[in-house]
């Protein structure tokens, strides 16, 4: 038995799909095999809400009269990219000033979609076509063009656990790493990630529609730092930090209950950001990759305080339990994305599928294969 | 029972005894939790580990020794209402006072358990904890 996106979509259309989260899904595969699974759910939806410093938002000011070739732009005091066009930016979410590092572009971009004002200050050269050097104003959502959030990397499928056996604590984006191994954390959202729910992106492509932060948006790019070389378990789930999704969608349909502007102690300014992803049943083998449980997914333990040396492998299973036994010693575990709000935002998804406001879309590419990742030389 | 209390201490109060008194007449095991007093006055968080009633005694002699005795729990506080119960506080709490887990998720405070290391306002990405009498 097969499905087709065209089925799939007529049944959203009829209100008829049966859409499923992945942890139900995965709860009912303890009693069902993937064959039961295919013929009685179509759509499987997944989710996480984690901290992902990749973000950002293009956003057009429109022209001033006179009008100013913005060189330098500040948002409430933050610099934010000049490189830009005359009146377009991105405002990258650790962007900050460092006189004030706790409040950055992760903010302005919550600010902006709270429906606040943000102050805009720039500055150019002045040019016989743009001849104004100087302009101070205040801007919303209201008031400019477009406002696009931009992730280049978001969705990590899986992600180290960080832990510290140095004797000293860690600030870290990973959070608070206490000595001696006292504590680890965790961010993926394991049988809930979407990654890991397609691990060989079979359905998620360019021109997937997704859920980002309220919003819906759409998949558009292989996220940067695009990993396939990770090694597989035996339940064929990349270990470690392997491939993520670029995510593109528009800030006016946002709610900040789904992004949020974050500051992780002496690590600097980062952004919680909702994203969603539906999922079709359109095999056996999805059904089947669906049905992945936390105790199937494995990931490394990479040590923060020793030059981020792999040390161990644990499963989001144990991770979930509170505490794992590693060295002769139980080691406290705690998440560091919210399953409580991935829970909300899968939830969401499905209820959008089931009302018929959300029909699937089939990837107009696919996301590449064989890549593996660089690093940066010293010259 | 075990109690935890702010104890805040006018200038004139500092030089009482009062940890021995508490011990000494009211049978109370004393830990403390955090100390910081000088001439001029200060702060202490204390443990009081006894049966109610003699608790209750020793608060009422702190209050009539002049000193203000305001119960931990109101003291510690986070924004629950723009809290994402990520976790990250969870992570750095050494006491268990705050936890994360299964059936929900969502972030759990538990007063009583605080040592108030104040890791968490350190951790918590959104900076949405509190804590009164903190420098």
């Amino acid at each position: 038995m097969t499905k087709s996106y065209e089925e799939i979509n007529e049944k959203i259309r009829a209100g008829k799909a049966v859409v499923m989260t992945a942890e139900q899904v995965s709860e009912m595969a303890r009693t069902m095999s993937a064959k039961e699974i295919l013929s009685k759910v179509d759509v499987v939806t997944t989710a996480t809400f984690g901290a992902m410093c990749s973000s950002g938002a293009f956003l057009n000011f429109g022209h001033a009269n006179p009008p100013i070739r913005m060189e330098r732009i500040e948002l409430n005091g933050v610099p934010v990219s000049g490189g830009l066009a005359a009146v377009d930016t991105f405002v990258g979410a650790t962007d900050c000033n460092v006189q004030n590092p706790t409040y950055g572009g992760a903010h302005i971009i919550q600010d902006l979609i709270d429906g606040k004002e943000v102050t805009l200050e720039a500055w150019g050269k002045g040019t016989d076509c743009y001849p104004r050097k100087h302009i101070r104003t205040h801007i919303s959502l209201d008031t400019i063009n477009e406002a696009i959030l931009m992730n280049p990397r978001n969705a990590y499928q899986n992600y180290n656990v960080a832990l510290n056996t140095s004797d000293r604590t860690l600030y870290t984006y990973m959070g608070t790493l206490l000595p001696h191994m006292k504590n680890a954390s965790y961010s993926s959202a394991g049988e809930l990630s979407p990654l890991l729910n397609d691990p060989e992106c079979r359905t998620i492509g360019l021109g997937t529609k997704i859920f980002l932060c309220g919003a819906q948006g759409y998949v558009v790019w292989n996220g940067t730092q695009f990993n396939c070389s990770k090694p597989l378990n035996e339940n064929g789930v990349p270990m470690g930090n392997a491939r993520t999704l670029a995510l593109m969608g528009e800030m006016r349909e946002m709610s900040s209950e789904f992004i949020r502007g974050a500051y992780f102690e002496k690590y600097g300014v980062t952004m919680y950001v909702g994203v969603g992803v539906p999922i079709p049943l359109l095999d056996e083998d999805l059904a089947h990759r669906v049905s992945i449980r936390n105790s199937q997914i494995d990931t490394f333990i990479e040590d923060y305080g020793h030059e981020c040396e792999l040390i161990g492998q644990v499963n989001y299973e144990q991770l979930r339990s509170g505490e794992f036994e590693f060295r002769g010693r139980k080691i406290h575990t705690a998440p560091l994305s919210s399953l409580y709000k991935a829970r909300r935002i899968a939830g969401i998804l499905k209820q959008w599928i089931e009302q018929g406001r959300f029909e699937l879309t089939a990837p107009v590419r696919p996301m590449p294969a064989g890549t593996s990742l660089k690093g940066l030389k010293e010259i | 029972m075990i109690k935890k209390v702010v104890v805040t201490f006018p200038a004139d109060t500092a030089s009482q005894p009062l940890i021995y008194e508490l011990i000494k007449k009211y049978d109370i095991k004393v830990s403390i939790i955090k100390a910081d007093i000088d001439a001029n006055g200060g702060k202490l968080v204390l443990e009081l580990d006894s049966d109610s009633e003699h608790i209750a005694q020793s608060v009422q002699f702190m209050k009539d020794s002049g000193v203000d005795v305001s119960p931990l729990e109101k003291k510690i506080s986070y924004d629950d209402t723009r809290c994402i119960s990520c976790g990250a506080c969870t992570s750095a709490c050494p006491s268990g006072a705050l936890s994360i887990g299964a059936p929900d998720w969502k972030l759990k405070f538990q007063p009583d358990r605080c040592v108030v290391c104040k890791l968490c306002i350190v951790s918590c990405p959104l900076k949405l904890f509190r804590i009164e009498f903190a420098e």
